[in-house]
């Protein structure tokens, strides 16, 4: 497994998410989508992180600095932090998606048209 | 985190504390006029430890790990967003009591979202500028929808996808700086810049020095451009500003505008300094400026509601702002204070917050009354209320760059240091645009004047509201005609900027 493979698996997850977020009109599929673009985000961000190790953690015997080991996590805490944000953006969508569907019956986003022009 | 960190971060923990006492509050007291109150004495406190910070200027202003930097650039947001909230609060006094029961939260969500935007001010590294842009989104898209109306709720579920998905954008650029750099620290990743610069790991031939970098830059700028609400992600700004309650409209064109540039300057000066990155930066801004002027004037122009047509105008003014982002990036050395660029933008963002801020709270007085947002509804408004008549005129004058108005001046800053920086072509396109726009803001003032009403009912607004109008445009006449006291703070600003 390389950094190139992992990388290509992640721009695919990516590239489908963002179509999918432009091409469906069911906004709970969009949202859906968008959670697909952030967990490819995610992977990218491990993979980076998994292998481009700073230097001091791949030398015999290791070398382990504080900053080392904090630039080898980095990737990883990036992930934490958009997998929780994510968790709020999905929250607060669900919600609204909810608030119109009480208001229109269809959560479709063609037919949120009340506004145009 | 130790107790400096912590006197770092003042301002903003005191804003966040003060949106949690809101709630509170909010859930004691009966009259819920007291909650406006007490949220507008209460913005004292972060305005107080701003103030602070400003005049102590402490020498260590790294803190939280080195995410986090307490400089006069950032120092010069705070104190504008802390401005733009009391004005909001003071003119919204009246149209929260369409809120009823959640008057509280209505405020405590704009504190919430006032502290990202303090946050991604100050904010050098890339994680922390997300998660500080995600508290600052997050909670506009609640109070867009806080009507729960049809159109408000659409506005607000349209705004949430939008945001969702230049967050994701955003991400993956962010990502992939991380990755060629090695670092999410602004400062780490300009001397890994510096580094690949020297070892010629950059190759001239490659736009951004590598394809890899194009890729996280141009991706991360363009999730940025939600934001700036400027093209390509300028689709929700007029479905937003027609649905949201309109002091929401405001708080969102000023402020989160004001974050959004504040965040952009920083990355462009903290960052990407490296005079090949900044160069194709410029022009990545120049083309997104001359696209984002003409997009919204030439679509405002068939406008017949207001609050839309300021949408549109919204997002003409982001171009012109970013003919000064340009200009900053494009001149050599990732933007020599020389060109006037960045003293230009942090200008234009205060005059522009005054301005919009006059014009909006004009509309709210004016709407509230006729309870309809179509232009042709503000006919014979000069004789219906000669002041809000005339204070909307002024804001409408300076958003045109009429003089002597804060407008002309910004955009005469801003268009002399684009042809200072040797974007010419960029200040004729932001010219011509300019005059076109006299078209549909003239248009609104002739209505106001010439056209006959329809009703005869004088209208008066209630004493915040009109205190709040009266301030804001007196600010842009008082500035338009003695700018040098806000190009003076705006220097001052920009020089803490330029020191790493």
């Amino acid at each position: 497994m390389t950094l190139e493979n992992v990388l290509l698996v992640s721009s695919v997850l990516f590239a489908i998410g963002l179509y999918g977020a432009l091409a469906k009109s069911n906004a709970i599929m969009i949202l859906m989508s968008i959670e697909i673009m952030f967990n490819a985000v995610n992977i990218a961000a491990i993979a980076f992180s998994r292998f481009t190790v700073p230097a001091g953690l791949t030398d015999t015997p290791i070398t382990v600095t504080q900053q080392a080991v904090q630039r080898a996590l980095t990737g990883q805490m990036l992930s934490v932090f958009v997998i929780t944000a994510a968790a709020a953006e999905v929250a607060l969508g669900l919600a609204l998606v909810i608030v119109v569907y009480r208001q229109r019956g269809t959560v479709d986003v063609t037919d949120l048209t009340e506004m145009s022009g | 985190m130790n107790s400096h960190d912590i006197y770092l971060i003042s301002p903003q923990i005191a804003m966040a504390v003060l949106a949690g006492l809101i709630v509170v509050i909010d859930l004691v007291v009966s009259d819920k006029r007291l909650v406006s109150a007490a949220a507008i004495l209460g913005l004292a406190a972060p305005l107080l430890f701003t103030l602070i910070l400003w005049f102590d200027a402490p020498d260590d202003n790294v803190g939280l790990f080195g995410a986090f930097v307490v400089d006069k650039f950032a120092l010069f947001f705070q104190i504008l967003f802390v401005g733009v909230a009391a004005m909001v609060f003071l003119a919204s006094t009246k149209y929260q009591e369409r809120f009823e029961g959640f008057r509280g939260e209505f405020v405590a969500l704009m504190l919430f979202s006032l502290t990202g935007m303090m946050l991604l001010a100050s904010a050098r590294e890339l994680i922390t500028m997300y998660v500080a842009l995600e508290l600052t989104s997050l909670p506009a898209a609640a109070l867009v929808a806080w009507l729960r109306d049809d159109r408000s709720s659409e506005a607000g579920l349209k705004f949430l996808l939008m945001s969702a998905l230049s967050s994701a954008l955003l991400l993956f650029g962010v990502v992939f700086i991380y990755g060629f750099t090695g670092s999410t620290f602004f400062s780490e990743i300009v001397t890994r810049i510096a580094d690949m610069q020297a070892t010629g790991v950059l190759s001239a031939d490659e736009p951004f020095g590598s394809y890899a970098l194009m890729f996280g830059v141009v991706l991360l700028m363009l999730g940025l451009a939600f934001k700036l609400s400027s093209v390509p992600s300028q689709m929700w700004v007029p479905d937003v500003y027609e649905g949201s309650p309109t002091p929401v409209a405001a708080f969102l064109s000023v402020a989160s505008k004001a974050a959004g540039f504040a965040i952009v300057l920083r990355l462009i000066y903290a960052a990407l300094p490296d005079p090949q990155v900044s160069m194709d930066t410029g022009n990545l801004f120049a083309v997104l400026a001359a696209v984002s002027m003409t997009v919204g004037n030439i679509a405002a122009i068939r406008q017949t509601n207001i609050k839309r047509l300021m949408g549109y105008s919204t997002i003409a003014q982001a171009g012109y702002i970013m003919v000064g982002v340009a200009a900053v990036a494009a001149s050599a050395e990732g933007g020599g204070s020389s060109s006037g660029g960045p003293q230009g933008v942090l200008f234009y963002l205060m005059g522009y917050g005054f301005t919009n801020l006059a014009v909006f709270f004009a509309i709210i007085a004016i709407t509230n009354r006729t309870g309809n947002d179509m232009i042709s509804s503000f006919a014979g408004m000069a004789k219906r209320s000669p002041l809000f008549a005339g204070l909307l005129t002024i804001g409408l004058l300076s958003l045109l760059g009429f003089p002597p108005t804060v407008g002309f001046m910004g955009k005469a800053f801003i268009f002399s240091s684009a042809v200072n920086s040797g974007l010419l072509w960029l200040a004729v396109v932001g010219m011509v645009n300019s005059a076109a726009s006299a078209f549909y803001y003239l248009r609104i003032v002739r209505t106001m004047y010439l056209d006959d009403a329809d009703d005869d009912k004088k209208i008066g607004g209630d004493i915040p509201l009109t205190l709040a109008t009266g301030l804001t445009a007196t600010g842009v006449v008082v500035l338009g005609v003695a700018p040098w006291f806000l190009l003076k703070f705006a220097e001052i600003a920009v020089e803490g900027l330029a020191i790493r």
